[in-house]
């Protein structure tokens, strides 16, 4: 009997799909809907929680901080949209150009920087930018006879160290998703247009682009959701969660502030929710656009 | 097409599923755990005991020594966790919240003390062990860790505030520190020092209420009022700032690498001689001592200057109380080891030699053979000795109240105010009446 049921057919996919569905339930959809419930209430310390309403929603709305928070991500998100798509592109195509030299050197030291741990990174970086006259970039820009500058200080200054450390440390892995992308074009493509007399702009256009588009689309999905979703990088760049006139704090920086060190987790929890609302608009808006949802042929 | 469409989502969930581990296992730290045996048998009770500061443990370890000797039949192991600061005061509160995996015996440090005091306090009171030493010890600082009646903290130090002048830098100056008793004095001898030496006399803090306590202090006021409610546009506290402010346009201070003394960055400009003075409890001493060598035989202890002569010069600042669970192994066992541990006699003189804090048990500050002892190494690394000082402003030692407000009130000063104010030059009203507001939609 049991062999039987182990063995039918309609069951196997089922048996085989259910460590994933059990890992989601567990660690997906339950927490969801324990802090959709939180969000509700005021958690306090070893004590029972309490049904408040809409209360910890309208405060939110009435909370500058928050709004700095949600316009920093923002912010953070577009740019490394805009820098780590392209360019990861680019670097791809010229590295799976047959006459490119050295291109596993690389290949590898683009990806290298993706292996080193974020609390790393972050210090270093800091140390990088940090405001005294020794600090390696303010050395750097002392050669040219610029003032050392307080870049962590500042909202532009710091945006720039900040989206300097995504750059250096995600160019290689978005670069390596494009280049399993240009592995499944095949070279027939390429030699039938040079024949037709394609310029390599045209190829680049007219191929390449297009036809990496799932890459792209997939590329760009994990993007959005990683941009609003950073936190480490900001706590470690500025050494805890508390930069100066919160230049840094981004959304989930807010909701850990709220949550873990002001002890307020109903609060955070309506922060995360409000971040759940917002990475899923933008995605699936995006997803619905670029033709993800069309029924298939 | 759609097979391929599938694949794409379940590459694309399971990513999501590792950016998410992948960014919180990064950001733990497991601490660094050791266990103290101290001479204890075989029946010693093991309890655990976290902490942010490496030195509380070495003092918890030779007061442990001397427990067990004396009290072979209820000996101690002890569990010591070090762990970061932000890192343990959280895991302490969700610990502590859930009723699981709290360590028995904790350090919780004043600025977040309040939040470990909402509703009912998870924590064990310690009147009962305090009362033996209560006259001993200054009552304001058990008082930081209190509620309703409740001591539920033992303070390590009172942190009596005091300036740290560089007099290598003031010799070059021409300046004298002893002649410095009001703020004026100060700028006057902060022009002199930057028209000579190029370097500044002070520090202009942002991400640090020291100074602002310190300056709220000598005028009689606080950051709350007496109901704790948040008066952080106060008139004494415009004035504070203008203060600070009119040092800072004068180039006598400036703001510092790290935002205020007691950071890494601040460390090394201190220890490279670019800023002369520090106005700082008096715990920054260990900092000197550990992290400044080269400025060793160089730096005088001071009272801080006032703004008008006869006004309070110092105030008590910072602070760590040490607590016991509501989950711990043996409570009873826990409080009699704390309070022998940081209220005794023994324990003050050993909190002197071993971290250089000012003890609570005002008598230790009075015994010549503890404070003036040539081997010990705070004594040789300051031109004077500290408890000159101490015992000169002993009665002037005011107190900034800790708050259920507290922790916001710092938050936002010292993230976004004091930031505005030093580094962005805005207007000083402005910018406390909006602190005011931030901070008074935050307690809502």
């Amino acid at each position: 009997m049991i062999k039987r049921f182990l063995y039918s057919q309609k069951v196997a996919p089922y048996v085989f799909v259910l460590p994933f569905i059990l890992v989601f339930l567990v660690f997906w959809v339950y927490p969801l809907g324990s802090s959709l419930s939180m969000s509700f209430q005021k958690v306090t310390l070893g004590q029972d929680a309490q049904w408040i309403g809409l209360d910890n929603y309208t405060k939110l709305m009435g909370d500058k901080t928050f709004f700095k928070a949600v316009a920093n991500s923002a912010v953070y998100m577009v740019l490394t949209l805009l820098i780590l798509i392209p360019f990861p592109m680019l670097f791809a195509v010229l590295i799976n150009n047959k006459f490119m030299w050295g291109r596993e050197f690389f290949k590898s030291s683009f990806f290298f920087p993706a292996l080193t741990s974020v609390v790393v990174a972050g210090t270093i970086f800091r140390l990088m930018f940090g405001e005294m006259e020794g600090s390696m970039i303010n050395s750097i820009l002392g050669i040219f006879g610029i003032e050392p500058m307080k870049f962590l200080k500042g909202q532009v200054t710091g945006y720039i160290a900040l989206v300097a450390l995504a750059t250096w440390r995600w160019t290689g892995v978005n670069m390596l998703y494009f280049l399993s992308g240009l592995k499944n074009i095949p070279d027939d493509y390429y030699e039938a247009a040079s024949i037709d007399g394609a310029s390599a702009w045209q190829k680049f256009t007219r191929i390449t682009m297009p036809l990496l588009k799932p890459t792209t689309i997939y590329v760009l999905t994990i993007s959005i959701y990683a941009g609003l979703a950073m936190f480490i990088e900001s706590m470690m760049l500025w050494n805890g969660n508390n930069s100066p006139k919160n230049i840094g704090l981004t959304i989930v920086g807010y909701l850990y502030r709220q949550g873990i060190e002001k002890n307020n987790l109903g609060y955070a929890a309506a922060v995360g929710i409000v971040l759940l609302a917002i990475t899923m608009i933008i995605n699936l808006s995006q997803l619905a656009f670029s033709g993800m949802f069309k029924k298939e042929d | 097409m759609k097979r391929k469409w599938l694949v794409m989502m379940l590459v694309l969930t399971m990513t999501t599923l590792l950016f998410g581990c992948g960014s919180k296992s990064s950001s733990s730290s497991k601490g660094e755990s050791s266990v103290l045996d101290a001479g204890a048998g075989e029946n010693a009770t093991e309890l655990s005991y976290w902490t942010f500061v490496e030195l509380h443990g070495q003092h918890f370890e030779k007061m442990l020594e001397k427990w067990n000797a004396a009290n072979p039949d209820r000996q101690i192991k002890l569990n010591v966790t070090v762990m970061p600061y932000d890192d343990m005061h959280n895991k302490l509160s969700i610990a502590v919240q859930t009723g699981v995996g709290a360590p028995d015996i904790a350090d919780i440090e004043l600025g977040k003390f309040p939040d470990f005091l909402k509703g009912t306090p998870q924590l064990v009171p310690l009147n009962d062990v305090i009362d033996p030493y209560r006259d001993t010890i200054v009552k304001s600082r058990i008082d930081l860790y209190s509620k309703d009646g409740q001591n539920y903290g033992i303070p390590t130090h009172v942190g009596a505030s005091v300036a740290f002048y560089n007099t290598e830098i003031l010799k070059e100056a021409g300046v004298d520190y002893k002649s410095i008793v009001t703020w004026e004095d100060f700028k006057q001898a902060g022009i002199k020092v930057h028209e000579k030496t190029g370097k500044y006399m002070g520090t202009a803090d942002t991400s640090a209420t020291w100074q602002v306590s310190q300056l709220l202090a000598q005028q009689g006021t606080d950051l709350t009022d007496d109901n704790g409610n948040p008066i952080v546009n106060s008139e004494a506290m415009v004035k504070a700032l203008k203060l600070l402010k009119d040092l800072q346009d004068n180039d006598v201070i400036a703001t510092i690498a790290g935002g205020q003394p007691d950071t890494e960055e601040a460390y090394g400009e201190f220890n490279s001689g670019n800023y002369a003075t520090a106005f700082m409890p008096l715990w920054q001493m260990s900092r000197y001592t550990n992290y400044m060598a080269d400025l060793s035989g160089k730096i005088a202890i001071a009272p801080i200057p006032v703004m008008e002569k006869g006004m309070p010069r110092s105030v008590g600042g910072g602070g760590t109380g040490t607590v016991v669970t509501k989950t711990a192994k043996d409570v009873q066992l826990a409080k009699d080891f704390l309070a022998f541990a940081k209220l005794s006699l023994d324990a003050n003189k050993e909190i002197w030699n071993t971290l250089g804090f000012d003890p609570v048990n005002m008598d230790v500050w009075d015994m010549k053979d503890v404070t003036h002892n040539p081997e010990n190494k705070f004594v040789k690394y300051f031109i004077n000795n500290p408890f000159d000082v101490l015992n000169e402003i002993k009665n002037e030692i005011k107190l900034i109240k800790s708050t259920p407000a507290s922790p916001t009130i710092n938050n936002v000063l010292c993230t976004v105010t004091l930031n505005e104010i030093f580094e962005d030059g805005k207007d000083i009203k402005k910018a406390l009446d909006d602190a005011q507001a931030q901070i008074e939609q935050e307690l809502k």
